[in-house]
């Protein structure tokens, strides 16, 4: 606990607080960049991307040697990443929009290809004599173990253009989002503004290569921005909570991993956004799992409630275990079934409720009130004090309610 | 064929019975087709083999409501938006106001279909009518207090202020609907192109999205409406164009829009005993 609370205030060692603060601006930035991914629904075009890096680092390996260097630079075999994931990037674009493919058909396509071809080339440096060491296979999961101070500072101008990016496109991004018809009729060129949308993403993958690695980095991109989505309806807000979230994950992620030998920090990472997702599918306040059930458990119970009442006043008996629970616990029927005095008033206003709406559809031809009849909302919080003396007047005197649910 | 003369001939100066509506393929008259705020030419659009609008020329008139009319799948939404770029044309000609629609965006607004959006997107009412402000804020301008009551007074005019911070999800169709036309109006347009604006809304909505269009067309605006109810085109619009694939008949509505017109345009998938609801007169195409 000590080490975990060690790497949370950055004293577990300078590796470790690299890593820490460098995941945390990587989250931040994925958060960021994914947001509009997810809402275009096109978040599965980051995993070809992803999966599209591999042959490029090989590439950038065996080109890098051949001219006689280390092979091993970061910077050289970012750049080799970037430039084979665009590759795959047109791909996928031209297979959606010039064939008669579908775009998840042609994600499929495209990933499984460029990964295939990179796995083949990483076998092909395993057996050149200076790829022996070349430790290429970290980039499939990320490691963090020999970071440096340089891997650090990619990431961070990296990070902080790619949010940058985000901010001063963030209106054409929304408005290709949510209705691109409307902004190719407003004159914005929808497909750069997508292929715009998808380099930022190509370019927080590829940064992000290093610590989660190319399996997982889709994770970081989608994963915080429909976590944000839980807690606001605004796709502003999705954005710094998406960033915000992913920063937590990056940074919390991170310290844990570093607080005990074994712990991968990449899987680490995408498992504490995972946690914070699974925390607000649950508890989020209007969209989360347990207030839709108890909204819904709510609706139904007023639903039995009245339709219990309206049987009272007809004096049918009630068979149904919900419908007498709801009535017992409100107080309006005996343990035997038998209508309290409560549950005699209350039945009583029911059915004349009842019989007002259907005076009021008589006598009021605005459709636009009387159509708000659900049998739930109250006739007092539709029609004025003085409309329901005059339905009152047409319905005659109340009549009472008899004692017991046979109506005898 | 019948010479008709539209609106935009008649304001144009034009001399009487000068046949706009001519067979397609024929130039136009310049001089109308520069006064007119949309006016499209030649145009096709096809998905695979099959045109779904072949050859078209349309000129519609200045200052005036006018619908576009036709059965299901005749390529009334294709048409406007294949000539607003929205999806590919094989071949055709667009000028608004005279000149190429790319050189007039500024002075277009379009209102799509309600069916086309996820009302499930993260944005509230004010933020949607904000977005007819995006190409006049560009890219970094922060929105300042009297843009803001601009888009508020763009919803005022379709009555839905008190639903400015309200989730669009929340909305019932119609008002969705008005959300959509308060949008267009706060780009301050001079061309309003709708694609079935009453489709599926409720009465009260119906009433207020027209009187906001002949509130337009008062301001000397053009709107032109994809519709489908042919009951209300003679007391909303005063030009009607009538396609099925190809254009059948364009025209003011006094004059073209005739039982024979429909005919020809619905073949037989309109009723004889529809069109006698009409009460139309029986001009032939």
């Amino acid at each position: 606990m000590s080490d975990l609370l060690a790497a949370l205030t950055l004293q577990a060692g300078y590796n470790a607080a690299l890593v820490a603060i460098g995941a945390a601006l990587l989250g931040f930035a994925a958060g960021a960049a994914g947001t509009f991914l997810f809402l275009r629904k096109r978040a599965l075009v980051s995993d070809a991307v992803a999966h599209a890096t591999l042959p490029g680092v090989g590439l950038a390996f065996i080109l890098m040697v051949a001219l006689g260097g280390d092979g091993r630079s970061l910077l050289g075999l970012l750049a080799g990443s970037a430039v084979t994931a665009g590759v795959g990037l047109l791909l996928v674009e031209w297979i959606a929009r010039r064939t008669r493919l579908a775009e998840d058909a042609a994600i499929g396509a495209v990933l499984s290809v460029f990964f295939g071809i990179g796995v083949v080339l990483l076998t092909v440096i395993q057996t050149m004599s200076s790829g022996r060491q070349a430790g290429l296979e970290s980039f499939l999961l990320g490691s963090t173990a020999g970071m440096l101070y340089l891997d650090a500072v990619v990431i961070a101008v990296g990070g902080a253009l790619s949010v940058l990016a985000v901010w001063v496109l963030r209106r054409p991004m929304t408005l290709v989002s949510f209705d691109p018809d409307y902004a190719a009729a407003c004159g914005y060129d929808v497909r750069r503004i997508d292929l715009a949308m998808m380099a930022l993403v190509m370019a927080v993958t590829v940064i992000g290569l290093k610590i989660v690695g190319l399996i997982l980095i889709v994770a970081m991109l989608i994963v915080p921005p429909v976590t944000a989505r839980f807690w606001t309806e605004r796709a502003g807000r999705v954005i710094w909570i998406a960033a915000g979230l992913g920063a937590v994950s990056g940074y919390v992620g991170a310290a844990v991993s570093a607080s005990a030998p074994a712990l991968p920090t990449g899987p680490i990472i995408v498992l504490t956004a995972t946690a914070l997702f699974l925390l607000s599918l649950l508890f989020a306040p209007a969209r989360g799992v347990l207030a839709a059930v108890l909204r819904h458990r709510r609706f139904q119970r007023r639903v039995h409630r009245r339709q219990g009442l309206l049987a009272l006043a007809r004096g049918e008996l009630i068979h149904d275990p919900l419908t007498l629970s709801v009535l017992r616990r409100a107080g309006l029927i005996r343990a035997d079934g038998v209508a309290t005095e409560a549950g005699r008033a209350q039945a009583a206003k029911a059915a004349r409720d009842e019989h007002r709406w259907e005076i009021a559809r008589l006598v009021n031809q605005d459709t636009a009130l009387t159509g708000r009849y659900d049998g739930l909302t109250p006739i007092e919080r539709v029609f004025t004090a003085d409309q329901i003396a005059e339905f009152d007047r047409h319905l005659g005197p109340p009549r009472p309610v008899a004692g017991d649910a046979a109506g005898a | 064929m019948t010479p008709t003369m539209t609106t935009a001939a008649r304001l144009a100066g034009l001399p009487a019975g000068l046949d706009l509506a001519a067979a397609d393929g024929e130039a136009l008259h310049p001089e109308a087709a520069a006064e007119s705020p949309l006016s499209i030419r030649g145009l096709t659009v096809s998905y695979g083999e099959k045109p779904a609008v072949f050859s078209v020329d349309a000129t519609f008139p200045d200052g005036a409501l006018s619908a576009i009319i036709g059965p299901n799948g005749a390529g009334k939404s294709t048409l406007l938006k294949a000539a607003l770029g929205i999806i590919p044309r094989l071949s055709g000609e667009v000028s608004v106001f005279g000149r190429p629609i790319d050189a007039a965006r500024a002075r277009i607004a379009y209102v799509p279909q309600r069916a086309s959006v996820d009302w499930d997107f993260p944005t509230s009412v004010l933020d949607v009518v904000s977005m007819g402000l995006y190409r006049r804020l560009g890219l970094l301008r922060r929105m300042r207090s009297e843009e803001r009551a601009h888009a508020l007074a763009c919803l005022e005019r379709v009555g839905m202020t008190d639903f400015a911070d309200r989730q669009i999800g929340q909305l019932s169709g119609g008002q969705q609907q008005r959300v959509f036309l308060a949008r267009a109006l706060a780009q301050g347009a001079d061309l309003y192109l709708l694609d079935e604006p009453f489709a599926g809304v409720d009465a009260a909505t119906e009433r207020a999205i027209i009187e906001v269009l002949k509130s337009l067309r008062a301001e000397g605006r053009a709107v032109v409406c994809v519709h489908h109810d042919l009951s209300t085109v003679e007391s909303y619009f005063d030009h009607v164009f009538l396609i099925n694939v190809r254009r059948i008949a364009e025209g003011p509505v006094a004059s073209t829009f005739t039982a024979g017109n429909l005919q020809a345009t619905y073949g037989g998938r309109l009723a004889a005993g529809h069109i006698e609801q009409l009460r139309l007169g029986g001009g032939t195409a």
